[in-house]
């Protein structure tokens, strides 16, 4: 793994969104890297800014609200931050793209499902009209939707055949990037586990690097391999899914974790609740976001400043109690 | 689709029936007697007598209701006017698109100013760009037409003297009046656009649209403004309804042979069949329209079209139910 390509690099990134006068501070000094072919888990709860970092990537923050106020986003050698819009539509949708939280919003009603992915196609690809229809259509089949469907609309189909449109469309243009924002909660279990296994089968066809978002811990383990664990903005936690299911440090993760036996377990264990609020992100308290919350909680986490650690082999962890809350577990 | 239609159009009839009761009813009640009106104050009620029997106004008024609407309704005969006798269908057909081509005109102006206008004020939203429609449409919308109407020919007609002052023998005659009757249409719908493009930008699919790398300017015509449409059609459709309204201003002001000038000088003089015969074709055109705005919701929209398509079934499975 260490031999490969980095395909993607975020360093100290961070995002703000204002509304109502208020700042809220949804992404705060995030850095990861996604190498090629690896799938990168992030988790967290809700509110963390999971789907934040995605949109950031992309450069699709809700204007005028959301902005990038520091950081780079290195992808191919260039700061997707920094580059012109039109360098930027270039790689949307065709070299990265993503697949929404909520399949029942992310199609335009009013156009059909197979206009909707030829549409991704045509914008990147150098096809004839005919082509691009023959394309889409491969695309639908790929995905298990007849292509006879192609002029259905989007109020034809059931959520997960949505989700699996949604799917067709980000991967017509073969991304090397893939951006998935939860990509089966919207879905019933058994097609959640289909649509797992398509996307799966699909990486593995287009050799295509994954960030994974999830709530769900069985589809981390199954799938990812790295995980960071976001609170509050911030990564706290980052390493490889054996690390950290089998030596998760921080108390937050613990908690999430602690109850899951291994990397292979139960698979739909999902985020267990910890006790207490994530802080408000437009007033974010000083030194450790998740004091409050901790049961290592001391005035030192308070007042200072925690930085993310190596606690050895590349296990970033963001405590200042690693020792103690190992000897603790 | 086809059924539909056809049943729309079968559903005027009641409705048309019903209009031309109410108008038949308040004309029979309004004060003035046109046998008096075309006599002069100084008739014998000896000629008047005569003149009400000659107009048929000497009948009771549930055998001229019947009589009326058996001639309009399977003769297509509007009846004479009292004053010219001349047919009022036949005036109609000459008057009628006069005011078909005012209005539609002026919601064609009133679409081309008023979708870009809303659609810039809704990218733009809480900017100068935004303050400035907005207040514009404001403006236009509180402004009585008539007025502006008249400050558009003092202006351009009188005191520039670029255009006539009356009449539509060219085309430059339409200019002001389709202006006058315009704008207030025009603001209507950038109000409309711009709310509900602001509804429809906050959209996923919006985003989704981006994140496939679509250029900005296609994002807000392809997939903002076409679902934002939906209801800027209902509102272009009613606003067809006023223009209508607005017509007769319009040609009672820069003296249009249209319907409009015919049908108050008709109802001045209670010239019953003109004034009646004109509600009752004013009616047809708007429950057409009407018809046309459900038609072009049904293309805009496909969950609306699939509402049609589910009404047949569900007649379907009515005939079935029956068959069985
Ligand atoms: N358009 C917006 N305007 C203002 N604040 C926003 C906006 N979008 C997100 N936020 C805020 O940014 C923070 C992060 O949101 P984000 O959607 O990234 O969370 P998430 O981790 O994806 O959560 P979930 O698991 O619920 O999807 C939240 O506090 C949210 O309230
Ligand atoms: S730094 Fe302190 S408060 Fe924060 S997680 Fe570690 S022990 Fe808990
Ligand atoms: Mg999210």
């Amino acid at each position: 793994m260490k031999e490969a390509e980095k395909l993607l690099t975020i360093n100290d990134l961070t995002v703000e969104f204002t509304s109502d006068r208020e700042i809220i501070q949804a992404v705060n000094h995030v850095s990861l890297e996604i190498y090629k072919g690896e799938t990168l888990g992030l988790v967290g709860e809700t509110g963390a800014g999971k789907t934040t970092i995605a949109k950031s990537i992309l450069r699709i923050l809700p204007k005028p609200q959301g902005r990038t106020k520091s950081g780079s986003i290195i992808f191919d050698g260039a700061d997707l931050l920094s580059i012109s819009e039109h360098e930027m539509r270039k790689i949307r949708g065709n070299k990265i793209s993503m697949i929404f939280q909520d399949p029942m919003s992310a199609l335009n009603p009013v156009v059909s499902v197979g206009k909707q992915i030829s549409e991704a196609i045509m914008l990147h690809q150098k096809l004839s009209k005919k082509e691009t229809k023959e394309l889409a259509i491969k695309m639908l089949e790929m995905v298990g939707i007849p292509g006879a469907r192609y002029d259905e609309y989007p109020h034809q189909f059931s959520g997960g055949m949505k989700q699996r449109v949604i799917i067709a469309m980000a991967l017509a243009c073969r991304p090397e990037l893939l951006l998935a924002d939860e990509p089966t909660t919207a879905l019933d279990v058994t097609i959640q586990a289909q649509v797992l296994e398509m996307m799966a089968k699909l990486k593995e066809e287009l050799k295509t690097s994954m960030l994974l978002i999830t709530h769900d811990l069985g589809i981390v383990a199954e799938t990812c391999d790295k995980v960071a664990v976001i609170y509050a903005g911030e990564i706290i936690e980052y390493a490889g899914v054996e690390e950290i299911f089998d030596n998760p440090v921080h108390p937050y993760t613990l908690g999430l974790f602690g109850s899951l036996p291994s990397a292979d377990g139960d698979k739909e264990k999902r985020l267990k609740p910890i006790n207490g609020m994530m802080p408000n992100p437009a007033r974010l308290p000083g030194g450790c976001k998740f004091a409050e919350r901790c049961p290592h909680a001391s005035e030192e986490c308070r007042s200072n400043e925690i930085e993310l650690a190596d606690t050895g082999e590349g296990h970033l962890v963001r405590c200042m109690k690693c020792s103690l809350v190992k000897e603790a577990r | 689709m086809i059924n539909y239609i056809v049943k729309r159009l079968l559903l005027m009839i009641p409705v048309l029936l019903g209009v031309s009761l109410l108008v038949f009813t308040i004309m029979y009640f309004t004060p003035g007697d046109p046998a008096i009106i075309i006599l002069g104050p100084s008739a014998t009620q000896e000629s008047i007598a005569q003149t009400k029997q000659e107009l048929g106004l000497d009948k009771p008024f549930g055998e001229r209701y019947l009589e009326y609407i058996g001639n309009a309704f399977l003769r297509f005969d509007l009846g004479k006017s009292f004053f010219t006798g001349r047919s009022v269908s036949d005036e109609v057909l000459i008057r009628l698109p006069y005011t078909l081509k005012l209005a539609g005109l002026a919601i064609l102006c009133s679409l081309i100013i008023g979708i870009p206008a809303g659609a810039t004020a809704a990218m733009n939203q809480n900017t100068w760009k935004d303050n400035a429609t907005m207040f514009g449409a404001l403006f236009f919308l509180s402004m009585p037409a008539f007025w502006f109407a008249l400050v558009l020919v003092m202006i351009f007609s009188i005191n520039l003297k670029l255009l006539p002052v009356v009449g539509i023998e060219t085309w430059t005659g339409y200019i002001l009046p389709v202006i006058s009757m315009s704008v207030g249409g025009a603001a209507g719908i950038a109000r409309q656009t711009r709310s509900s493009m602001l509804e429809v930008i906050r959209q996923d699919y919006v985003t989704t649209a981006r994140a496939k790398g679509q250029k900005e300017r296609l994002v807000v015509i392809g997939h903002i403004l076409r679902n934002g449409l939906i209801p800027i059609v209902v509102v272009a459709g009613n606003s067809m309804g006023t223009m209508m309204g607005g017509a007769l201003i319009a040609e009672t002001i820069f003296s249009i042979p249209g319907m409009g000038s015919y049908m108050v000088n008709a109802i001045s003089k209670r010239d019953y069949p003109v004034v009646q015969g004109g509600v009752l074709v004013i009616a047809v055109c708007f429950s057409l329209i009407m018809l046309l705005v459900d038609i072009v919701l049904a293309f805009v929209d496909p969950r609306i079209r699939a509402q049609f398509s589910s009404k047949k079934k569900k007649g379907s499975a009515a005939k079935w139910k029956a068959a069985a």
